[in-house]
């Protein structure tokens, strides 16, 4: 005690204790404001889902999007909009809208898995729209990768980069990274076309050729990087910054150690 | 049977001097040997940024052999069968698939391809940093013009090898880059679109054009950056190599070390270091990954597409220009491509290629130059290359806008729009800045010369005063400052003289001596002999009142005039142990 | 005033004070290095450059053995690196270190062991000596009188003609550099004709399939091409017609469409417009459904699908070409004409 109280003046101390204050309110609020455990009770029926779907609407989406789903200035209607598109964002965490912007990003859902299918039933129940893809429609494993890439590189590179990484639009929106994208989620933003990204119904792009370009997503997302270290797969403006930074770095420290004198 | 050197110890040494008496019989080679083994190099970490440029040119060379071996420079479509399996079974041109079988089938093959691609970078940078180098120092200034014009030649053929290298695999990305190449040549007036027919054999993609750009990319380019190579080295050579200022060095000796054994050492040893560095880098870092990219197909891009980083600027330039074309009489004239991509870089280039004779017209300086200039001795001339850079580097960024936007949150709209405005606001900035900072330089290199520096050491004089004390600069810095030139601006011309006869060239004195003034006139003057002398003597009247306290510090026992004791060993250092001590006793 | 006593005088060498005036290289004293007096430190030197030379070996025989020993196709895992290709890093790695460490240890055995003393050599004048200027001058002059260059006028005015003339055929040889299709058209001809005419069909890019406009939802893309493209293609065997004729389907609300380049030229909200940006000739399939813009990744011209493809931002100069389209009698999309203005970048006959 006579140690910290000696020091107590020190300005080092205040230093210490903003430091700890930060600390202690963060931690805090991230055990707090983390998700809510999920609810014990199952839905029974389909019934009770749209129901609790409903409940779930007016509490956390109607603000924006309206009583009845119309939409209104804040958010668009989501009549029609299908189960697909609720499970699509809300299931990557861009809805609820986290923060007003030019575009929704993606980040830890608000709702659990439950809760978010109850939120896409009671949508769909409003307006036939794209369901959401079941598990044979997502089964790329018989898909042909080469064929994949064709598609891919027709259809999604122009925005997503060839290697998946993503890329600007206009006004500050941007394409975002595959790299963490599930087969389900890939396909529901094909067919519902979230945001700036254009519709690939089934009948533009048959599920198949879905299945091809999921595929090849798949493998860009465990392709091993032959050459190295892949500086990103953003081609030649990382391996530019690479080269002016540790390589030439490296190459002048040599030269400079080769001038000067030995000890 | 060995008459030159009778301690010959080896049979090795001996067979090696019989060779040399076979040549010599008929080189006359001894001579050579004579004159240069000795030969004296200087020494600075500087001058071996060429020499990375030209070692980085022979992992090219070599590495670029062994591609020849395996590429197919054809536009044919290919079906490709090869071990890469996401495309397997599609369609592409052989120069393609070709560079596929390099990249996963031949053994090393990958290794080579990213050792020559990561060399082609490390070369057009050392290009840079080297022509930087010499135009900072002044390397340029007589007799060395010519060896500056080849340099701005071996840049610009520089950049050629790299577009036309990258180009070759067909695939998407460099692809585009052709395509963009098209445009640009299609947008000069009156000849470009016969121009580009003629160069891509007719419509775009055509045919003809991946082996068209072999032909150019593995001989035509790489034997005129040999020849002018070696012109450039010859030159080197004869001329021998500028120095640095410095003690004993001056401007008709070279201080440094001999050819054989320290200078082959360490420029050989250097050549292996570039070397080695390229094959790890092409180990362990990914290069180009054209499989990632697809065959090329004239209907595809992918996002985030950039050149090479070399020709990021010319991008830049593209992609900040406004949109302005003009139509007259039925044709169309594309500003908006010929100005960022055909007339700024020629007026580059051409600068660049006649800077050394603007300065030498400015300065009316004919002497041979062999010291080097320290950059703030010449504020002017370190200003518009500091000028230059900040345009280049603006345009760069622009290059890569779309990046730096997905990867700092910003638009691309906002990025353009602020290099839009900053390209002609900050070069002159930098300009003013640069210039302040090395007239700035050269006041604090006159008052070192005139004062010493100063140590922080705070004396107080028995009268009271408080000094704080300056030391004398070494030899080294004495050197070095005094190396400076004073170039005085040349008078204004006389429009009339005296017997009223006009000067048929007063125009153009008139602005060869204001030219002159804004370059030369805010030089802070070098002192006189006579005022540096009186100087130091100042100095070194301080250095002397201070110099028996240095004693103090290191004697162990102090006594004042009257004997007393100042300070004896075991003495206690502070109060509180003083305090302490009395305490105990 | 205290009497004490100095101390030795410190420093020496190149950073010894300075006294003003010339000073060659040899008053600088020469400090020796470590492994020039002590002889245990320069056998250590000794040791560390011949260990250098002998690693470079042994990293030769580990490249020979990966060489043998790595299956191409084999991936592995190393921290910070990722999942990379097994034989790439292995041979990399060897070879340059291999290479590299007889660099460093000739660098090391020039600054430890190889004598630092500087050298001075002397300049000499590059330009020669005035007798071999005068000899230069004499036998020139000497030359020109023998060879009568000056004095037969029309000799020389002959041979500068026939000089300036002969590479003339070389310059125009070059001519077949591209060999003009039977019918002679001019590149702007060439330019301005793409396969789409009134009654072509719009089939997908990559799978040629004819589409119905019921298969286009709102806000939709699609990659098209002409039906004959494919024939096209094979027969001529290049990529030229796909470059000049592909085009984007996007499908918009009727009510969001602001101006088109013809009346009528859309089909209930779908409109066709080029893919090849107008600015240099980058291909744009960049199509954000809310704003309807189309975005070229290269320099970032922005086109308004919804307001005849006008330029809203970028350096294109000119809007992207729209192509008319219909349906036929079998329900699927065709072209009504072809289109009425040349796509892709500006050239100077462009007009």
């Amino acid at each position: 005690m006579k140690f910290l109280a000696a020091r107590r003046r020190q300005p080092v101390v205040a230093l210490a204790m903003l430091l700890f204050a930060l600390v202690a309110v963060g931690g805090v609020y991230a055990a707090v404001g983390s998700v809510r455990p999920a609810e014990a009770a199952g839905a029974a029926s389909s019934e009770t889902q749209v129901e609790m779907g409903k409940q779930l609407y007016l509490q956390g989406c109607s603000s924006c999007h309206s009583l009845q789903a119309q939409g209104s200035t804040s958010g668009p209607t989501l009549i029609g909009v299908g189960a697909a598109a609720v499970d699509f964002q809300v299931g990557t965490g861009r809805m609820p809208l986290a923060a007003p912007g030019v575009q929704a990003a993606a980040g830890p859902p608000q709702y659990n898995a439950e809760e978010t299918a109850a939120l896409a039933a009671y949508v769909s129940s409003l307006a036939p729209g794209p369901a959401i893809p079941n598990a044979e429609q997502v089964d790329f494993g018989s898909a042909d990768i080469a064929e994949g890439g064709v598609l891919f590189r027709v259809n999604c590179q122009q925005c997503h980069q060839a290697a998946g990484q993503g890329g600007a639009l206009t006004q500050g929106k941007y394409a975002p990274s595959l790299m963490n994208a599930t087969p389900t989620q890939m396909y529901e933003a094909m067919i519902t076309g979230p945001q700036s990204m254009p519709v690939f119904s089934d009948s533009t792009l048959p599920g198949e050729n879905k299945k091809a370009v999921i595929a090849y997503v798949d493998y860009l997302q465990t392709a091993a990087d032959p050459g190295g270290l892949s500086l990103g797969r953003l081609g030649p403006v990382t391996e530019g910054l690479f080269l002016w930074t540790a390589v030439f770095g490296a190459l002048i420290a040599v030269a400079v150690w080769i001038g000067i004198k030995a000890r | 049977m060995s008459t030159t050197n009778p301690t010959a110890s080896s049979p090795i040494e001996a067979a090696g001097e019989g060779v040399a008496t076979y040549v010599d019989q008929r080189l006359g080679s001894n001579k050579f040997l004579a004159r240069n083994l000795g030969k004296v190099f200087p020494d600075h970490w500087s001058f071996m940024l060429g020499e990375i440029a030209l070692y980085s040119f022979i992992v090219i060379l070599l590495s670029g052999v062994y591609l020849t071996l395996f590429f197919k420079p054809s536009m044919v479509e290919v079906i490709y069968d090869g071990s890469y399996v996401p495309l397997k079974g599609i369609e592409m041109s052989e120069a393609y698939s070709s560079t596929l079988d390099i990249s996963f089938d031949v053994r090393g093959g990958l290794l080579i391809r990213q050792m020559h691609h990561w060399a082609a970078l490390i070369f057009v940078a050392a290009i840079a940093v080297h022509m930087f180098r010499v135009f900072f120092t002044g390397a340029f200034r007589k007799p060395r013009e010519f060896n500056w014009i080849i340099g701005v030649g071996l840049a610009t053929l520089a950049l050629a090898a790299g577009f036309s290298g990258y180009s070759l695999p067909d695939d998407l990305l460099s692809g585009n880059g052709l395509q963009i190449a098209r445009g640009i040549v299609q947008s000069i007036p009156i000849i470009g679109t016969w121009g580009a027919f003629l160069l891509f054999g007719g419509e775009f993609p055509g045919t003809d054009f991946i082996s068209r750009l072999y032909g150019i990319h593995i001989l035509l380019v790489p034997g005129l950056i040999l020849a002018l190579v070696t012109v450039h080295l010859m030159l080197v050579w004869t001329q021998k190599h500028t120095q640095f200022p410095g003690p004993g060095r001056t401007n008709s000796n070279v201080v440094g070390y001999p050819l054989m054994p320290v200078y082959m050492a360490k420029a050989g040893g250097f050549f292996f270091i570039v070397f080695g560095i390229c094959t790890l880098i092409a180990g362990l870092v990914t290069l180009n990954p054209i499989w990632v990219f697809g065959p090329y197909t004239p209907d595809q891009v992918s996002a985030g597409s950039q050149p090479d980083w070399y020709i990021g600027w010319l991008d830049g330039a593209l992609r900040i220009m406004p949109n302005i074309e003009s139509h007259l009489f039925g044709y169309t004239i594309s500003w908006n491509i010929l100005t960022p991509a055909v007339i700024m870089p020629g007026v580059v280039f051409t600068a660049l290629a006649f800077y050394p004779f603007l300065e030498a017209w400015v300065t009316g300086d004919k002497r041979e130059h062999h010291l080097l200039d320290r950059p703030r001795n010449n504020p002017t001339r370190t200003g518009i290359g500091v000028m230059a850079i900040t345009f280049y580097g603006l345009l760069w960024i622009g290059g890569g806008n779309d990046i730096i936007a997905t990867s700092f949150n910003l638009t691309i709209n906002s990025i353009t729009w602020f290099l839009r405005l900053t390209i002609f606001v900050l070069p002159p900035i930098a300009f003013v800045v640069t210039r302040r900072i090395c007239l700035a330089l050269q006041r604090r290199d006159r008052d070192k010369l005139l004062h010493g520096y100063e140590t922080g050491r705070v004396l107080r004089l028995p009268h009271g005063e408080f000094i704080e004390v300056h030391e004398p600069i070494n030899y080294k810095e004495m050197a070095v400052i005094t190396s400076k030139t004073d170039i005085a601006p040349l008078p204004a011309p006389v429009k009339i003289d005296a017997d009223g006869v006009a000067n048929p060239y007063y125009r153009i004195k008139s602005i060869r001596a204001k030219l002159s003034h804004f370059f030369y006139a805010e030089n802070i003057a070098k002192p006189t002999a006579a005022e540096i002398e009186a100087a130091q003597h100042h100095v070194a009247h301080d250095a002397a009142l201070e110099a028996p306290l240095h004693a103090y510090e290191d004697a162990d026992e102090l006594h004042n005039r009257h004997g007393g004791v100042l300070h004896h060993p075991g003495m206690a250092d502070s109060n509180a142990d003083q305090l302490a001590q009395r305490a105990e006793h | 005033m205290t009497e004490i006593s100095t101390g030795p005088q410190a420093g020496g060498g190149e950073h010894a004070p300075a006294k003003l005036g010339y000073s060659p290289v040899a008053d600088i004293p020469h400090r020796p290095r470590v492994a020039d007096t002590d002889p245990k430190a320069a056998r250590r030197a000794e040791r560390q450059v011949s260990s250098m030379f002998l690693f470079s070996m042994l990293f030769v025989v580990l490249f020979f053995v990966a060489y043998i020993a790595i299956d191409k196709s084999a991936n592995v895992y190393i921290p910070v690196f990722g999942v990379v290709g097994a034989m790439n890093i292995t041979l990399g790695f060897t070879m340059g270190a291999a290479i590299f460490l007889i660099g460093a240890g000739a660098i090391q055995w020039a600054k430890k062991l190889m004598p630092d003393v500087e050298v001075v050599q002397e300049r000499h004048d590059l330009s020669s000596p005035a007798e071999a200027t005068g000899e230069a001058a004499a036998n020139y002059e000497r030359g020109k009188e023998e060879s009568g260059f000056a004095r037969f006028k029309i000799i020389r005015r002959t041979l500068i003609g026939a000089m300036v003339l002969f590479p003339i055929p070389l310059i125009v040889m070059l001519r077949d550099l591209w060999v003009s299709p039977p019918g002679n058209p001019s590149p702007s001809e060439l330019l301005s004709t793409t396969l789409w005419k009134d009654g072509t069909r719009v089939v997908t890019d990559a799978t040629y399939l004819p589409i119905r406009p019921e298969d286009i939802p709102v806000g939709g893309l699609v990659s098209a091409a002409p039906a004959d493209l494919e024939e096209v293609q094979a027969a001529e065997g290049n990529l030229n017609a796909r470059g000049k004729a592909a085009i984007i389907l996007v499908r918009m609300d009727p009510a969001d469409i602001v101006s088109q380049q013809g009346d009528g030229w859309d089909y209930q909200g779908i409109v066709a417009y080029s893919k090849i940006c107008t600015h240099v000739g980058c291909p744009i399939a960049l199509y954000e459904q809310r704003t309807h813009h189309l975005l070229c990744p290269c320099h970032q011209s922005t086109f308004d699908l919804s307001d005849s493809g006008n330029v809203v931002f970028g350096p294109a100069a000119r809007r992207m070409p729209q192509l008319p389209i219909g349906v036929d009698v079998e329900g699927f999309i065709v072209a009504k004409a072809a289109f009425a203005e040349p796509v892709g970048p500006s050239f100077w006959e462009r007009g």
